[in-house]
């Protein structure tokens, strides 16, 4: 570089300084694409590992809930709520108008068996647990959950209906596997 | 300068807070001697494994759990179902072999060149407070995965302290939280595992500021005479650091990747089991020179004071040599010296290694008392009968007659 420079025309000088920029510019990408490539294994290290992964489905025994009742079982570390609905609660479901919904969904979209509404029991405002498992809870407004926290209604559906909430309660992944056992995730 | 700076807005922060001055002062202009070699670039990589240390250790601690039911399995955990938990945990295991290695080289250096005299003696200190601080957390972070060698590393090196005479016991009882090595132990050494890296990051810091005061010494150990010595430090030694960094990198990645048990011990991955010892225990190699100390003396007290005199001695360095010529490019009997101490070192580390018995005794013996009587009486006589070779004007003078780069070397200047 120090020779080329002693000896160079206007025109070699560029190519001098051409030659330095490209070396430069190589250099930063070589370490840039390390400092990358070195960080990405602690971010991934901070995502679900295998042992987490392989706990996301839940098995539940329907068989000791009687209609009206509801139980909490436990998916991926959060409550979901199983609820054996009676006549009248999928009625009150089912009629509701689509247009008095802020997050409009048909109760038949959200069940595979009207008598079993299973929704994920997180409140979709800021993530508590909304009141109504037990029969002395308060079921708010709508006779499905109530929010303690904000005061979100939800129905019979598990939609929301009054509040601060966006949208319904989450519907999780589940099959059947048989008339009374259902596997969710 | 970054008052000039084209950026109204770092001249705006500069004004207020002179970060971007002070980087361009201690960073970038700052004066270095322009004859350093490759063995000046283990200081930087000393601080990048610092900083390695740090950010693996801190995501391992996202994961790690300090309770005796749990520690191991945690530990295997992450081996096996965290996300490159395997690369983290092992980029870690052997950032701390390839710590001591990096620190190792940059003590002998400062030994080989005389980087601890005046007025450097303060800058010395800290480094030895450095290495005291890692011998420390080095050992607790070898007892935190629960394996039978952290379980009994840290039953006999606890009970180092019982050799303290009337206390010892009540001593290494308040050590250990308990009547044994147990659950409060590995919670406080992980606490304290946490805690001490940042606490060498506190004395590095006082190190550097110590060292940016007189700036480095250099192969010649003469001091520098103006500015035609010294070359910026940006870019010409970041430039140089990098590339040392490279070549290490190289060297790290091969153990991480293709050996990365090597320097460890097998028995580490058996669960801590309180009621059987290890055939053979070791400590982990760094500390193998020091185990040696520890064994060569015939009495508790003694091989104890002995293993922590060896790090002490260190500290009075600076004034147990008394010879005012900091190279040893121009001491041609301490040079002699100088590697002898290496050399037995390296014997004091194989003597760790084996078991205390037959030869092994005797040479460890042997290797143990030549360490001290090098500090203790060599250093300081050395200083007064050995006859240094005349000293180079300036750094710039050898470079200048030996005509060309080659002329650094000190080959011109040992003639008489």
């Amino acid at each position: 570089m120090a020779n080329s420079a002693s000896t160079t025309t206007p025109a070699g000088h560029d190519e001098g300084g051409t030659r330095r920029d490209f070396l430069y510019l190589a250099a930063g990408a070589v370490g840039g694409i390390g400092v990358a490539s070195a960080v990405w294994p602690f971010i991934s290290s901070m995502n679900p590992a295998a042992d987490v992964r392989a706990l996301s489905s839940t098995e539940v025994d329907l068989s000791p809930v009687k209609e009206g009742q509801a139980i909490t079982v436990t998916w991926r570390g959060k409550p979901v709520f199983v609820r054996r609905r009676t006549p009248e609660e999928v009625k009150s479901a089912v009629d509701v108008a689509l247009a008095d919904l802020p997050d409009p969904q048909p109760d038949q979209a959200r069940v595979k068996k009207p008598e079993w509404l299973i929704v994920v029991g997180v409140c979709t405002h800021l993530g508590c647990v909304p009141l109504g498992q037990k029969s002395t809870d308060p079921r708010g407004d709508y006779g499905g959950w109530f929010c303690p926290c904000h005061g979100s209604h939800y129905d019979t559906s598990g939609r929301i209906r009054k509040g601060p909430a966006p949208q319904n309660l989450t519907v999780p992944g589940y099959e059947f596997l048989s008339d009374t056992s259902i596997r969710i995730g | 300068m970054a008052q000039q700076s084209q950026s109204a807005l770092i001249r705006w922060v500069d004004h207020r807070l002179p970060v971007f001055s002070f980087m361009q002062h201690e960073l970038h202009e700052y004066p270095t001697p322009k004859n350093l070699n490759y063995w000046w670039n283990f200081g930087s990589l000393a601080g990048i494994v610092l900083v390695i240390m740090l950010v693996t250790g801190i995501f391992l601690a996202m994961q790690y759990t300090p309770h005796t039911d749990h520690a191991f399995d945690s530990v295997e955990r992450i081996m096996r179902d965290v996300n490159y938990g395997w690369l983290i945990r092992y980029v870690h295991m052997n950032g701390a072999s390839f710590f001591f290695i990096v620190v190792y080289i940059h003590i002998f250096r400062g030994l080989y060149y005389g980087s601890y005299k005046a007025p450097r003696e303060l800058l010395w200190i800290l480094g030895v407070v450095i290495l005291l601080l890692m011998m420390a957390t080095a050992f607790m972070g070898y007892v935190l995965p629960w394996g039978q060698m952290s379980f009994w590393g840290a039953t006999v090196i606890t009970n180092l302290f019982s050799a303290v005479p009337l206390v010892g016991e009540s001593v290494v009882t308040w050590l250990w939280g308990g009547f044994s090595v147990d659950n409060p132990t590995l919670n406080r050494f992980f606490a304290l595992h946490f805690l001490l890296p940042f606490v060498i990051v506190g004395v590095v810091v006082v190190h550097i500021l110590a060292l940016h005061q007189h700036g480095s010494n250099n192969p010649l150990g003469i001091d520098r005479k103006g500015p035609q010595d010294a070359i910026p430090f940006h870019p010409y030694y970041t430039v140089k650091d990098l590339f040392g960094l490279g070549v290490f990198l190289i060297a790290f990645a091969a153990f991480v990747f293709f050996a990365p048990n090597y320097m460890g011990h097998p028995d580490n991955y058996i669960p801590a089991n309180p009621l059987v010892t290890p055939a053979h225990i070791v400590p982990e190699w760094y500390f193998l020179p020091f185990y040696a100390i520890l064994r060569a003396v015939p009495d508790k007290l003694g091989g104890v004071l002995l293993m922590f005199g060896a790090v002490a001695v260190l500290f009075l360095v600076p004034w147990l040599d008394t010879s005012r010529v900091r190279s040893a490019r121009f001491r041609p009997v301490y040079r002699q010296f100088f590697w002898l101490l290496l050399v037995d070192c390296v014997v004091l580390g194989w003597v760790g290694a084996n078991p205390p018995e037959g030869a092994f005794i005797t040479i460890g013996r042997i290797a143990t008392a030549w360490y001290f009587l090098h500090f203790l009486v060599i250093l300081p006589l050395l200083g007064k009968l050995e006859r240094p070779l005349p000293l180079p004007t300036s750094i710039s003078t050898p470079v200048l007659k030996g005509g060309g780069l080659a002329g650094a070397s000190a080959a011109p200047m040992e003639k008489p």
